[in-house]
């Protein structure tokens, strides 16, 4: 049964909120956490792959979970080469989302936090401009639960920050449109390597990537930006991919889905409200990875609730954009001043990018020297980093 | 311009939910806060659409279509 107030009320059941819920209730405070689906975990809307050392923190790595070790990162070019930079060890995993959410649903569980599944949030308790709880629609009736925290942790659709009145809306050429295919028997596809395929042939404004889940399975995917897929849809780029590279592939899920590669918003906090993951923007702008950098979110946003209630001080949720921007906003400043000059190389400038990576001896290559060779490019790029790094 | 619905007319903007996969790229874009998405159900507020386009421009899967002789209205601000 569900109360009529908490201290702490997350919306939505994804990574970013249930480790927001755990840090938040490992302090003793009362927190529910409301999921409009009916799985937490389902549908995965997501390409799965994560770093090693952003899952660590979080959960003790397991194999139910883990569908592929990664120490391989494949670049392809838009005219077919590979180069492919090799790690000494793992250093990243493609996940079962559908587990990983579960695990992290039940660590906040055991931490104390209450979470509920199709509760649908459909707006805020205002007193003013002070957000005081929510209104759902719970077994077809509509209620109200209080709370002295919301934390909005509702994904890119977000709507919570927008009733809390922060302005949320994506600029469509920031929204990153996929989509993607889960496919068995797919072939020529090494168990432990992430492939990007990079060029307007494939994936224009975005890349085309192929993330190997074990047994001839992978997430085959691409995301391309508003501007782009305005033109021609991600649907069809993703088609046409399909056809060329895993004709024999069986389709076993395919999913849309939306990815806000753009810098976290100016405001991710106000008067009892906090938001969090995919909803205050918190992806990588570069590589669209919102998994880590979500469960990060969380946590800062977790660990600040949990002291505002303890404290019964709510003054403490200002800190909570300078705590982000310190671990990890100040970064993706960096990543978003790349996105821009990587996404203006053109074609031929890639496929002289990739050539040259692949003079260098295979035990030399890093990411690093990728990027390098890539702002050689776009000498004016080291300006806007160094940039960055000053203020 | 907003849009006012009325039986047997056709909207302007119009989600074809049949084929929708509720991923809330839409939502995410509408400057309006005008899309309305529940698990697996989805509708455009009639009242905030003001007809933009931009959700039909991020949806990844073509399901947003734009009828040109969808019903029009003068906004009363």
């Amino acid at each position: 049964m569900l109360k009529s107030q908490y201290d702490i009320i997350v919306v939505g059941a994804g990574p970013a909120g249930t480790v927001a819920a755990r840090f938040a209730a490992m302090q003793g405070v009362d927190v529910l956490v409301l999921e409009k689906d009916r799985d937490v975990g389902y549908p995965v809307r997501c390409a799965e792959a994560i770093s090693k050392r952003n899952v660590v923190p979080f959960i003790e790595p397991n194999d139910k979970w883990i569908a592929a070790k990664i120490n391989k990162y494949a670049f392809v070019s838009p005219n077919g080469e590979e180069v492919v930079i090799e790690f000494d060890e793992v250093n990243g995993y493609v996940l079962e989302r559908r587990i990983f959410d579960y695990e992290l649903g039940r660590l906040a569980s055991e931490a104390g936090a209450k979470i509920q599944t199709r509760v649908y949030v459909n707006g805020l308790i205002l007193e003013g401009e002070k957000v005081c709880g929510v209104k759902a629609e719970f077994q077809g009736k509509q209620i109200e639960i209080r709370s002295k925290i919301v934390i909005g942790a509702d994904g890119v659709e977000s709507r919570v920050g927008r009733w809390a009145g922060i302005k949320t809306h994506i600029d469509y050429r920031d929204m990153e449109s996929c989509f993607q295919v889960t496919a068995a028997n797919v072939d020529n596809v090494d168990p432990g390597t992430l492939y990007f395929y990079l060029g307007t042939n494939y994936a224009p404004g975005g890349y085309f990537w192929v993330f190997p889940k074990g047994d001839k399975l992978a997430n085959i995917g691409l995301g391309i930006s508003g501007g782009d897929n305005k033109k021609r849809s991600a649907l069809s780029f993703l088609n046409d991919n399909m056809k060329k590279f895993f004709p024999n592939a069986s389709v076993l899920t395919q999913i849309a889905g939306g990815v806000p590669c753009a810098l976290t918003l100016e405001r991710i906090s106000g008067d009892g409200i906090m938001l969090v993951g995919d909803a205050a923007r918190q992806v990588n702008p570069l590589t669209g990875g919102g998994i880590g950098s979500g469960m990060i979110g969380g946590r800062v946003a977790g660990e600040i609730a949990g002291e505002a209630i303890r404290k019964n001080n709510l003054q403490l949720l200002d800190n909570y954009h300078n705590a982000w921007m310190k671990e990890r906003g100040k970064s993706h400043l960096i990543f978003d001043k790349l996105k821009e000059g990587i996404f203006n190389i053109s074609d031929d400038e890639f496929n002289d990018i990739i050539k040259k990576l692949k003079k260098i001896p295979k035990e030399k290559r890093t990411l690093g020297k990728f990027f390098v060779t890539a702002l050689a490019k776009k000498p004016s790029l080291i300006v806007d980093v160094a940039k960055v790094y000053v203020v | 311009m907003y849009r006012i619905a009325k039986t047997g007319q056709k909207l302007m903007i119009e989600i074809l939910p049949d084929k929708c996969d509720f991923c809330g790229c839409c939502v995410g874009v509408c400057p309006e806060d005008a899309i309305e998405l529940k698990e697996a159900e989805i509708r455009i507020i009639d009242e905030l659409c003001t007809n933009c386009s931009k959700c039909i421009w991020a949806c990844p899967i073509e399901v947003i279509v734009f009828n040109k002789d969808g019903v029009l209205k003068e906004a009363i601000y």
